[in-house]
Parts: structure tokens; C-alpha cells; sequence
């Protein structure tokens, strides 16, 4: 549970969303995570815990995976922020969100923006990375239902798509 | 079968991909909290501080004149019980007159905003009167206890005495008699979505409107008629997208019901959403166990004899209690062919926060007790782990002593399957020191063949509807929890009609919409839903059979439907597309809607003795696992290096969410095995957050290699059982038969945490040096 101040002080906050610059005031105290979530309206950035333990709000702050729940959103002042609804072009799934879906990558879906968000970061460093690899990337990003099996699986398969 | 690069899966199918995947991955599945709630208040609950105690005075005055406050509920605003059983509901949703656990629901408010709330609840004013409290089942059973309910003494909330066959004679017969006490921790579901409801309530209909993570939303709409005292038809319960269950939400849970209680008092809808610290204090878990077992065998490796006691620490309120403690019993039978079994089970209450089911409910910790047990008697007659298991197997079909039905059974091919790709008899006794390998069988039923709610209805209820679209529509109760179940009722529709995946949409989980469904439990969907699918479609498919028949001046018994497209007969020579017929049968009639159903006969619904219904199912499922483990003696830190799992399902209606299945139960089998434990300091839960109860995370998890054993279950919808329970309880005791393998000693305790793996070692060089002092003395 964040303190709070009776009475936070707001900023203009400029920050590029999922492709395109907006402005909106941001209390001080707002966590990215709430920011995203109750401003942008993007609920695919997802809370699964009291802060930093699960990765599944996690998001791209200039091609960087972080979780944004541990994050102030007046921290990305000028800076790119991306979530899994920017992954999508044209209303097609991106290659990672394909191979999750076609390898069973997910099934209840819930750490599944966080997994695919850091994931994305590891293949734009790294385009074809080993097990090992994959299993360091990710492994701030809490899943219940795979066992991570097809989760690696999902990153390899995607790796090896075009682009 | 075919053999894929990490197991088998059956040639003819790959299997498909959920069919609201693309939802899931591109973000657009919304999930409870996710929900449109702008105009919603925001909930929090005020919690007792104590263990035990009574309460003296609770003043919610202050709270409820801070301004933005908008409802403050308590107990007084329900003086109903609810629960599980209607024999045991004894807890209420707002504690009244006494509290029974640190973190347990007093009070809970609905303010304009989080902030608000959160100073409305610093308002609350409790004076408790401490009493003496019990957090271990000994504490709690010792002469004199403190009573947590005045009507169970002893704090026992259900004892057990089951006797099948001659025990007394079966261990006389036996070469060697053996026992032992295992102890398993409690675990936690940690399904990574926490807990969230969002309610409306309409004060000039009176209607109650619920979107929850409910598994069993049908429990859920009657608990919210009791508590509310609100007629069934006022209220709605809709199922979002849920982020796992595991067991956590087939019981009702209290914020539910407060939450309904506030939209009630606020005349509005009203959000809640419970923290990680508040879903493990709302726990309903797998409770610690302490298990003493004795064994008799014969030189031959077949048991003579099984005696066992299960004591469970289940928490404060009796929650899927008798039912826990029933499974753990029945579920000793069911796997091997054992003549003689006797069961005493004790479900004792303490004051923490209650246990309930989770994944392989009641019988993951007996049969990890069972299956050690199994390997270290074998190890004294030299026979081979896979060899005691097959003198034992089940023949089936055929009842168990306590009346329960085996209808299939593919464990000897199970075995087979994991012997062979481990190279278990080129690799036994031949790794080098530290690493080891080790096997285990576990089962699980295929859905309660007798439901707790016992109705007399069908066990499972699918309409489908076919309209002037052409659409085929599959309405179901079911909760898809991301196990698939929604992606299971399409396949069955669609392969039964022979219409294209695409064709089938699958409406889920509305209580205005869909048929009423026992829920996400006993791993019950695939098998009876599945079956009550499948019935549906073959109604769908007479009506279009005849519709057809009438247009190609056939007789509707000849008509058949490939790939869209009627034929007469197997000749393509006369055909009709799909579209065709639908068109054709509408006419006159309109719309089509059929309804299938399931139920199990009453042979299959256990045996008469007290609690026999328990454990009851139409089809078991079966496993066996081999997991290999190198063991670092300095640190104490066991490393999975992989696991060869095998389940037999029956049938896999979609192969790759089978495979999906059985990875997870076995991954959940390694985290109870390895790190999962609970752990509370007077009461307060010392684990309550990710990082404090330690989930496996994919850098220390293995490659799991799975296969799919077929063995066509003769009631099972296409011929399948269950697939996301059975294969759990096998990985605990693969891994201490394999860490026993590795350095040769045997855990008597989970999790096998390194602390635990060093005290053992140390212990170990202690008696080792005795024994070289004692033999030099003499």
C-alpha cells in the first residue's frame, strides 16, 4: 500500500503512448501502472500483486522491460512507453502474441501481456536467444498455469518467424 | 502416437489453440478488474488483528459520517452462514460476536475512492477480547484446547473411520510390515490474478447484478439468495475472463458476499479488489498434513494391507473441510488393487485462515506418503520401482473395496511410456553421486459422480442454437478458468456436426443466459460437460439429418455431415452444404435450439457408507512421472533437470491443451514439492506476498516431457477423462524417491527446501560418525 498525501501535487506529464505523444496531468503519487490502466484505458497492463513480486504489469519504458507498478508515471516525462495493445499493426497479432497463442503460451491469460512485453524486450536485443537466455529474461514474470514449458516454446517459435 | 520433441502425442491430432486465445495475448480479454467500473465505489474490509477473541464493541460511526462514504457493512447486516455443505456453513461473510483468525472480515466500507475508503477503515473502532488461540492440529486436539466452535470438541470438525477388508489378517500375511509419518506444509492456489468482484445493485428493481472469478457461479448466485435473503430470480452472476483458479474460487468467499452487501446498502455498484496479502488470507487451500502410514507387502512387491491416518489443519471455518478429509481417504483406492484398507482421517480447526480445495483436492498429500512408502519397501525386497507398482495395478474395469467404479485404466502403459524415454533401467544406480533419479503414480476422478448440491437435475446441461446465420451457438454454465473448457465444448460440437471449429461460438458463464453448470471442480467439465456437448450436437445433427433427407429423397439414418457438406452415405455423389440445410430445416420451425445433458447413473455415485459419495467418479485418470534431480550437498539446493510425465486421459479432445495441462499440474507438483509453503507467526501469515511464498519461476523450472496415453474411457465424451488434475500428485514423491536416489536418504517432510536438505545431511554425518566412534570402542 503506497502512503498517500492528503493532497498530491499534479504535473503535465508528455509521454509517447504506444506510438503517439499525449499529455495528461498526472498526480505526483500516480503509479504508471494506474496511469496506464485508469487514464489510457489500457487494462491490458495487469496487476497481480502488492508491488514489484509478478511482472505482469509489465511494459516497455524506452524498449526496457519494466513493471509498472513499481514505477511513477512522472518518471517517463519525454520518454517511450509501450504496453501490449501497441504490440498489435493493423489489427494483426505481432509475432510474439502469435506464437503465445498458437504454442498455448497462455491459458488464463492474465501474466500474459507481462510475459509477451518482456519478451519483446529480449528478441529486439537479442533476435534468436538460447533457452538460457529466455529463461534469464523472463524469469521476473510470475506464470501459474504453464509450468513455462510452452511459454519457452512460445519465444523460440516467435524467434524464428519472420518479421 | 507419434513422438514430438519432448513426448508423445496421439498422430491423427496436434490439437488447436484456445478459441479466445487472441483475446488473452493481445490484451483485450478483460478480466474482473478490468471491467467498465468508472462509476463504481471502491471497497475495502476492515479485518480482525487478532487470532481469537470475542468481540466487546465494534463502532463503524466514525466511518460512516466521513464524508465520500457511501455504505459501511458489518455482521449485523448478515446473520446468515455460508459455506460448502449444508451440513457445515459456519462461517459468516462479517464476522458476528467473535473473530476466529488474524485478518478474518469485521467490517467493510464503499467510499467514492480508494483513499477515502482506506481512512474510512483507520476509523473503524474494534475492542476484541483476546482468547487463547490454536495454530498447529496437536495445539488444537490437546485435552482442555480452547474451543473455536462451541459445538466440536475437540476442535474436530469431521473425523473419518473407514475399514475395507480384512486389514488385521493382510498384515499378518505380509513379509514385511512397514510405517512411517510424512508431513506436508500448507500451500497456497497463487493464481496470479487476485481476488475481484464487481456488483451492482438496482434499488428500484431489486436486482443484484455479480461479475466475479467465481469457478462455480452457481454456488455463488445460491449463497448470495441466502446471505442477501434475496429471491434466486432477482439476481445474475456473470463470469468475465478469469486469471486461474486452481481450487481457490470453487467456494464461496467472503468478499463476495460483502460486496453484494455493500452495493445493497450504497444502492449502486461497487468494486472490490483484494490485495495478494488479502488472497492469501482468504487462502482456501491445500491445509498441512501430517500423514501416518503402515504398509504391508509381500516379497513380491504386492501390498497385503494399508493403514492410514490423515490429520488436516484446516483453519478456522469448515469451508470444502469434510470433504478434504473424505478424498483423502477414498482416493487411497481407486489406483492400486490393495485388499485390505483401513482410513482414520482427522479435519481439525485451528485459528488461521480457512483451507479449502486446491488442485488434486485431498489426495496429493496421501499420495505422496503412499508412494514414498511404495519405494522404500521395494528397496528392501531389491525390487525396482516400476516393478512394485505393476504387481499392484488395477485391473480394469472393475470397484475398488469402497464401491468406487474403475471404467479404464492406462497406468501400465503410463509406466511403460516414462521407463522407456528416461532410460530408467540403462540409468539406475548408475548416475554419479548427487544425482538421482526417481518415479510415482497418482490418479484423479474425472468430476464428482455425486454433486454437493444434490438436486436430482442433470449433471451437465449444453443448448445449442442454429439460427438463419448458420451459426451454431453452445451456451454452457462451465467456467473457462484457462483451462480451455470453452475451446473442449467447440471441438466436441464441432466434430460431432462435422462443421468447421470456426462455425461454433461458445456463450459462458451468464446465469441469465446460460444453463445452470455444477461449475470448475473435480476436474467435471470435459468429462460430463463434454458429454452433455456432445449429446446436444446429435440433436442438432438429427434436425439437419432430416432436413437433408427430406431434400435429397434420402433416409435421414443415411444422411451424414464431412466437413460441411451432407451426403448420403459415404458417396459424395449426392451432397448438400451446410448452409443448405440449415436454410431447409428452419423452414416452418425457425430458430433451432436443442439441449443436451449428462448425468451419472447411481452405480457410479459411491459406495453407502457414510461420506461414500465422496470420491465417486465415472472415470479416473492416471499418471506416472519420472523427475531426475542433481543435489548440491553444500547448499542443500535440489535442481529439477527434467521430468518425463505420462498421463492417461482417456482421449485428448485437443491434444495441445492436454500437454498444457499435465505441464502445469506437474510444475504445481514441483513448487509444493520444492519451495510452496505457508507460514504463520502467532496467526499472522508470515508468506503473504509472491516474493515470501516462493512460486517456481522459469529460471529454476525443467523441460517436461509429456505423453498422452490414450485408453478410451467407455463413458468418457469421445472416450476422454480428465487431464488437469491427475498428474500433480506424482511429482512430490518422484522427487524424494529421486532425491533418496541421488544421496540416499529419505525426506520425511515438504517442502524439500534447502534448510531441510542440509539439517538431513548434517543429521546424517552425525550418525555416520557415531557409528565409527561406537564400532572403534568395540
Amino acid at each position: 500500500m503506497q502512503p498517500q498525501s492528503s493532497q498530491p501535487g499534479k504535473r503535465l506529464v508528455r509521454m509517447k503512448l504506444n506510438g503517439r505523444w499525449r499529455e495528461d496531468a498526472v498526480g505526483e503519487n500516480q503509479l504508471l501502472i494506474d496511469y496506464l490502466r485508469d487514464v489510457a484505458r489500457l487494462t491490458g497492463v495487469k496487476s497481480g500483486c502488492d508491488g514489484g513480486e509478478c511482472g505482469a504489469c509489465t511494459v516497455l519504458l524506452d524498449g526496457e522491460a519494466v513493471p509498472s507498478c513499481i514505477m511513477l508515471a512522472v518518471r517517463c516525462e519525454g520518454r517511450s512507453v509501450e504496453s501490449i495493445e501497441g504490440l498489435a499493426r493493423q489489427g494483426k497479432p505481432s509475432r510474439l502474441q502469435r506464437a503465445f497463442h498458437e504454442k498455448l503460451g497462455a491459458q488464463c491469460g492474465f501474466c500474459t501481456p507481462g510475459m509477451i512485453m518482456a519478451a519483446e524486450a529480449l528478441l529486439r536485443r537479442n533476435p534468436s536467444p538460447s533457452d538460457i537466455e529466455i529463461r534469464a529474461a523472463l524469469s521476473g514474470n510470475l506464470c501459474r498455469c504453464t509450468g513455462y514449458v510452452k511459454i519457452i516454446e512460445s519465444v523460440k517459435s516467435a524467434a524464428e518467424m519472420p518479421s | 502416437m507419434m513422438t514430438a520433441r519432448h513426448g508423445t502425442i496421439p498422430a491423427d491430432r496436434a490439437g488447436v489453440p484456445l478459441i479466445d486465445g487472441i483475446d488473452k495475448v493481445t490484451g483485450r480479454a478483460r478480466y474482473t478488474a478490468d471491467l467498465d467500473h468508472d462509476d463504481a465505489l471502491t471497497a475495502r474490509i476492515f479485518r480482525s488483528p487478532v487470532s481469537h477473541g470475542e468481540i466487546i464493541r465494534l463502532d463503524v460511526s466514525k466511518a460512516r459520517a466521513l464524508d465520500g462514504v457511501m455504505a459501511v457493512v458489518t455482521g449485523e447486516d448478515c446473520p446468515h452462514t455460508y459455506g460448502v455443505l449444508p451440513v457445515a456453513m459456519n462461517e459468516y461473510p462479517l464476522a458476528r460476536g467473535r473473530v476466529r483468525y488474524r485478518g478474518e472480515p469485521v467490517a467493510a466500507v464503499a467510499a467514492i475512492d480508494e483513499q477515502t475508503a482506506m481512512r474510512a477503515l483507520a476509523l473503524i473502532e474494534l475492542e476484541v477480547r483476546e482468547l487463547a488461540a490454536c495454530y498447529t492440529s496437536q495445539e488444537a486436539r490437546a485435552p482442555g484446547a480452547v474451543l473455536l466452535h462451541d459445538n466440536k470438541p475437540g476442535n474436530l470438525e469431521r473425523e473419518v473411520h473407514h475399514e475395507f477388508g480384512d486389514v488385521h489378517s493382510g498384515f499378518a500375511a505380509a513379509d514385511l510390515v512397514h510405517e512411517e509419518t510424512i508431513r506436508c506444509a500448507e500451500v497456497n492456489h497463487a493464481q496470479i490474478e487476485p481476488h475481484a468482484c464487481l456488483t451492482d445493485y438496482d434499488p428500484v428493481t431489486g436486482r443484484l447484478t455479480v461479475q466475479s472469478v467465481s469457478q462455480v457461479g452457481y454456488y455463488l448466485h445460491l449463497m448470495l439468495a441466502r446471505c442477501m435473503e434475496m429471491d434466486t430470480s432477482r439476481i445474475r452472476v456473470i463470469k468475465p475472463f478469469i486469471g486461474g483458479g486452481f481450487g481457490a474460487r470453487v467456494e464461496v468467499l467472503n468478499f463476495e458476499i460483502i460486496t453484494a452487501l455493500l452495493a445493497r446498502a450504497a444502492g449502486g455498484k461497487v468494486m472490490m479488489r483484494l490485495t495478494r496479502e488479502e488472497n492469501f488470507l482468504t487462502h482456501r487451500a491445500r491445509p498441512q498434513t501430517d500423514i501416518r502410514l503402515k504398509l504391508g507387502m509381500l516379497r513380491d512387491g504386492r501390498i497385503t494391507a494399508c493403514e492410514c491416518e490423515v490429520v488436516q489443519r484446516g483453519g478456522a471455518y469448515a469451508g470444502y473441510g469434510i470433504v478434504t478429509i473424505l478424498y483423502a481417504g477414498a482416493l487411497l483406492q481407486g489406483i492400486y488393487d490393495i485388499p485390505a484398507i483401513k482410513y482414520d482421517g482427522y479435519r481439525v480447526y485451528a485459528n488461521l485462515p480457512p483451507c479449502g480445495a486446491m488442485r488434486g483436492h485431498g489426495s496429493v498429500d496421501t499420495r505422496h506418503a503412499f508412494e514414498c512408502m511404495l519405494d522404500r519397501m521395494a528397496r528392501r525386497f531389491k525390487l525396482d520401482p516400476f516393478a512394485v507398482r505393476r504387481a499392484n495395478l488395477l485391473r480394469a474395469p472393475t470397484r475398488t473395496l469402497n464401491d468406487l467404479m474403475v471404467n479404464s485404466c492406462g497406468l501400465a502403459e503410463c509406466l511403460d511410456k516414462v521407463e522407456h524415454a528416461s532410460r530408467w533401467r540403462e540409468r539406475i544406480g548408475k548416475l554419479p553421486q548427487g544425482h538421482g533419479i526417481g518415479m510415482a503414480c497418482s490418479h484423479y476422478v474425472s468430476g464428482a459422480a455425486k454433486p454437493i448440491h444434490w438436486t436430482g437435475e442433470p449433471h451437465a446441461v449444453v443448448n445449442l442454437r442454429l439460427d438463419f446465420d448458420g451459426g451454431v451457438t453452445a451456451f454452457t454454465g462451465a467456467a473457462d478458468i484457462g483451462q480451455g473448457s470453452s475451446t473442449m465444448v467447440a471441438i466436441a460440437v464441432s466434430e460431432t456436426l462435422g462443421v468447421a471449429l470456426e462455425r461454433v461460438r461458445v456463450v459462458a458463464g451468464d446465469s441469465a443466459v446460460t444453463p445452470k453448470d455444477n461449475g470448475a471442480y473435480s476436474s467435471r467439465i470435459t468429462f460430463m460437460v463434454g458429454n452433455a456437448a456432445i449429446e446436444a450436437a446429435r440433436k442438432l445433427g438429427a434436425i439437419l439429418s432430416q432436413a437433408a433427407a427430406r431434400k435429397l429423397e434420402a433416409r435421414p439414418e443415411d444422411i451424414q455431415c464431412v466437413a460441411e457438406t451432407f451426403h448420403v452415405g459415404s458417396s459424395g455423389q449426392s451432397s448438400l452444404p451446410f448452409i443448405e440445410v440449415v436454410k431447409a430445416a428452419l423452414v416452418d420451425r425457425g430458430p433451432i435450439t436443442v439441449a443436451g445433458t449428462f448425468t451419472c447413473p447411481p452405480e457410479a455415485q459411491g459406495g453407502k457408507h457414510r461420506g461414500g459419495a465422496v470420491g465417486s467418479t465415472m472415470g479416473f485418470s492416471y499418471a506416472a512421472q519420472v523427475v531426475e534431480v542433481s543435489i548440491d550437498e553444500a547448499t542443500g539446493l535440489v535442481t529439477v533437470e527434467k521430468v518425463w510425465a505420462a498421463l492417461d486421459c482417456g482421449h485428448a479432445i485437443n491434444p495441445l491443451a492436454v500437454q498444457g495441462q499435465i505441464e502445469g499440474s506437474v510444475w504445481m507438483g514441483m513448487g509444493q514439492a520444492l519451495s510452496e509453503e505457508t507460514h504463520y507467526l502467532d496467526g499472522l501469515p508470515a508468506h503473504a506476498s509472491l516474493l515470501e511464498y516462493r512460486v517456481p519461476t522459469i529460471a529454476e523450472s525443467p523441460p517436461i516431457a509429456v505423453h498422452i496415453v490414450e485408453s478410451r474411457d467407455p463413458y468418457g465424451p469421445l472416450g476422454a477423462k480428465e487431464a488437469s488434475e491427475g498428474a500433480l500428485a506424482s511429482f512430490p514423491p518422484a522427487l524424494v524417491n529421486a532425491v533418496a536416489n541421488a544421496i540416499g536418504i529419505d525426506l520425511n517432510e515438504l517442502p524439500v527446501t534447502p534448510d531441510r536438505l542440509v539439517q538431513a545431511l548434517v543429521e546424517r554425518r552425525r550418525r555416520t560418525r557415531l557409528g565409527a566412534a561406537r564400532s572403534a570402542a568395540a
